[in-house]
C-alpha cells in the first residue's frame, strides 16, 4: 500500500475509524474494565468492530491499545500483560485490514499529572509510551496515533518515543480541546497555537483533535489549527455531548448531520476525517461519501 | 504591601517557598493563625478558584496555588494547639467504583480544603458502601461523587439509595459531578446537588453544609 503521508500529499482525504469504547460497551465490556482487557479475552469482538469499519469504508483502522501503555496498565494491575495485550491488538487489526487499510496504533494519556503538577516524571512518561511503541512497531503498524492528549509534555514525550523507535513510521498527535470565552484550551491550558507549535517541534507528521466537542466545534478547531500550521490535519469528533435519558446515554449527532458538517472540514484542507465517542461504522459510512464526492478526493480511485 | 496581601499574592502565583517563609513571618509578626488561613490561605485560593472558574487560568496554575496553599497550612497546623484547625464542616469525596479518573475530584477536594472544609478524600474507585461507612466514621456532612465514565454513574446512584435505607439522607447531602453527569441525572437519582465546576461545587457545598447545620445545628 502507497504510503500515508504521500497519499496525503497528493491532496487525497483519507477516513478514519469511529469509537472503539462505545462500540465495546454495547458488546459486553464492564462498567471499570479496561478497554484492553478485551485483547486477552474477546479478540473475536475486536475484530468484529474492526470489521465492521473496514466495510464501512475506513481507511485508517485503530488498534484497541489507547490506555495500553505500561504507566495507564498498571492501574489495573495489567502491566505484566502489556506485551501481550498491544501484540494481540495489532494482530487483530491486521487480520481483518489485509492490506485493504492502515493500522494506526491507538496511544493515549498516561493517566498521571506530570511533575510540577503531579507525582510523576517526563522522564518516567517516555519510558512508558516508548514501551508501547516499542511492542506496536515490532509487530507491524502503519501509522501511531497519540490521541486526546490534554498536556503538551505527554504529548511531545510520545512523539520523541515513536520517532527515536522509528524515524520513518509517521506519527499523528492530536488533543482535546474545550470551547471557553477566551477560545479552545485543552484542561491543561494548551491553546491551539501552542499545541501546533509544540507537536511540530516535537517531530510529528499529522496534527489535530479528537474527542470532547461535536463536529461544529471541531469546524472551528480545524480553522484554527490551519493558521498555525501547514501539517496535514486530523480531525476526529464525537457524535455530539452526551445527554442522559433514562439513564442511558444518548450521543445526538446522525451520521447524515456529522457528514454534511464534514464538508465545511474538507474546505477547511482537513486531510483525515474520522470519529470518536458516540460516533458508529454509520457515521464512518456517511463520512465516506462525503469525501468520495467531495472534488478534492472524488476522482481518485480507493 | 501588608503581610497578608504579600502572602495572597505568592499563593496565586504558586510559589510554595515564598507562601510558606511568608506565613512563618507573619507569626511572628504576631498575626494569629486563625487571620493568616482565612485572608491569606482561604482568601488566596478563594481568588484562585474564581479566575479558574473565568477561564483566566488554567488547571495547572490551580495545582501549584494549592501546593502553595498546602505549604502555609503546614506552617499554621501545629499552632492551632490540640484543636484541629477550624473548618467549616466535613466533606467526604470520591470517585465513584470502576472509575479511575480523579482529577475533577482532585480538583474539587483542593478548592473545597480552599474554602476551609475538611476533605476525607476516599480516591477513586470507592465502593458506595465505603462512602456510607465513611460518612458514619467521619460525621460529615457531604458526601461529593465523581464519575467520568458514562458507566460507573449509576454508582451515584446506589449510594443515595443506601444513604436513604440507613436512613442518613436528611444528615448527609449528596453532590456529584463530572463530565457525563447532569442536574436531570442528578434528580433522577434523587442526588441532593449537581455541579459543573469545582466553583459551582464550593457554592453547593457550602448550601448544603448550611442546610445540614441549620437542622441539626453543628454536630450531625
Amino acid at each position: 500500500m502507497e504510503g500515508i503521508l504521500e497519499r496525503l500529499k497528493n491532496g487525497q482525504i483519507l477516513v478514519a475509524d469511529g469509537a472503539t469504547g462505545t462500540m465495546l460497551m454495547q458488546r459486553g465490556l464492564k462498567p471499570g474494565e479496561p478497554p484492553e482487557c478485551f485483547n486477552l479475552t474477546h479478540l473475536d469482538i475486536v475484530r468484529e468492530i474492526a470489521q465492521l469499519y473496514l466495510q464501512a469504508g475506513a481507511d485508517l483502522l485503530q488498534t484497541n491499545t489507547f490506555g495500553a501503555s505500561p504507566l495507564k496498565l498498571s492501574s489495573y494491575s495489567l502491566e505484566e500483560k502489556m506485551e501481550e495485550i498491544n501484540r494481540n491488538a495489532v494482530l487483530a487489526v491486521r487480520e481483518i485490514a489485509r492490506g485493504r487499510a492502515y493500522i494506526s496504533a491507538s496511544c493515549g494519556p498516561c493517566g498521571r499529572l506530570l511533575k510540577p503538577y503531579g507525582d510523576i516524571e517526563p522522564e518516567d512518561v517516555y519510558n512508558s509510551f516508548r514501551r508501547q511503541i516499542e511492542v506496536l512497531i515490532g509487530v507491524g503498524v502503519d501509522i501511531i496515533c497519540i490521541e486526546t492528549m490534554i498536556d503538551l509534555t505527554e504529548a511531545q514525550m510520545a512523539i520523541k518515543a515513536a520517532k527515536a523507535l522509528s524515524p520513518t513510521t509517521p506519527v499523528i498527535a492530536t488533543m482535546t480541546f474545550d470551547p471557553t470565552p477566551r477560545g479552545f484550551y485543552t484542561v491543561m491550558g494548551v491553546s491551539i497555537a501552542e499545541a501546533a507549535r509544540g507537536l511540530e517541534e516535537a517531530g510529528v507528521d499529522i496534527i489535530g483533535s479528537n474527542c470532547g466537542n461535536g463536529i461544529e466545534n471541531m469546524i472551528k478547531i480545524a480553522k484554527e489549527f490551519r493558521k498555525h500550521s501547514t501539517l496535514p490535519l486530523i480531525i476526529q469528533s464525537n457524535a455530539g455531548i452526551p445527554e442522559m435519558h433514562d439513564q442511558t446515554l444518548i450521543y445526538s449527532e446522525t451520521p447524515e448531520f456529522m457528514a454534511e458538517k464534514a464538508k465545511e472540514l474538507i474546505s477547511t484542507g482537513v486531510s483525515i476525517i474520522g470519529g470518536c465517542c458516540g460516533t458508529t461504522p454509520e457515521h464512518i459510512r456517511a463520512l465516506r461519501k462525503v469525501v468520495d464526492s467531495s472534488v478534492k478526493g472524488g476522482d481518485l480511485p480507493r | 504591601m501588608g503581610r497578608l496581601a504579600e502572602i495572597l499574592n505568592h499563593l496565586q502565583q504558586g510559589n510554595s517557598e515564598m507562601v510558606s517563609n511568608l506565613t512563618r513571618k507573619a507569626i511572628e509578626e504576631g498575626i494569629s493563625p486563625k487571620e493568616v488561613l482565612d485572608r491569606a490561605l482561604i482568601e488566596g485560593m478563594n481568588i484562585v478558584g474564581k479566575k479558574y472558574g473565568d477561564h483566566e487560568i488554567f488547571l495547572p496554575e490551580v495545582l501549584l496555588a494549592a501546593k502553595a496553599m498546602y505549604a502555609g497550612m503546614d506552617v499554621l497546623k501545629p499552632l492551632f494547639l490540640k484543636e484541629e484547625v477550624p473548618h467549616r464542616g466535613r466533606i467526604v469525596i470520591g470517585t465513584v467504583q470502576g472509575d479511575l479518573h480523579d482529577i475533577g475530584k482532585n480538583l474539587v477536594g483542593i478548592m473545597l480544603k480552599g474554602a476551609g472544609f475538611e476533605v476525607i478524600d476516599l480516591g477513586n474507585d470507592v465502593p458506595p458502601e465505603m462512602f456510607i461507612e465513611a460518612v458514619k466514621r467521619e460525621k460529615a456532612m457531604v458526601i461529593g461523587m465523581s464519575a467520568l465514565l458514562t458507566t460507573t454513574m449509576p454508582v451515584m446512584g446506589k449510594v443515595v439509595e443506601l444513604l436513604r435505607q440507613e436512613g442518613l439522607q436528611d444528615r448527609v447531602k449528596t453532590i456529584i459531578g463530572g463530565a457525563p453527569v447532569s442536574k436531570e441525572f442528578a434528580q433522577e437519582i434523587g442526588a441532593d446537588a449537581y455541579s459543573y465546576d469545582s466553583a459551582n461545587a464550593v457554592k453547593s457545598v457550602k448550601e448544603l453544609v448550611d442546610e445540614v447545620k441549620e437542622r441539626y445545628g453543628g454536630n450531625p
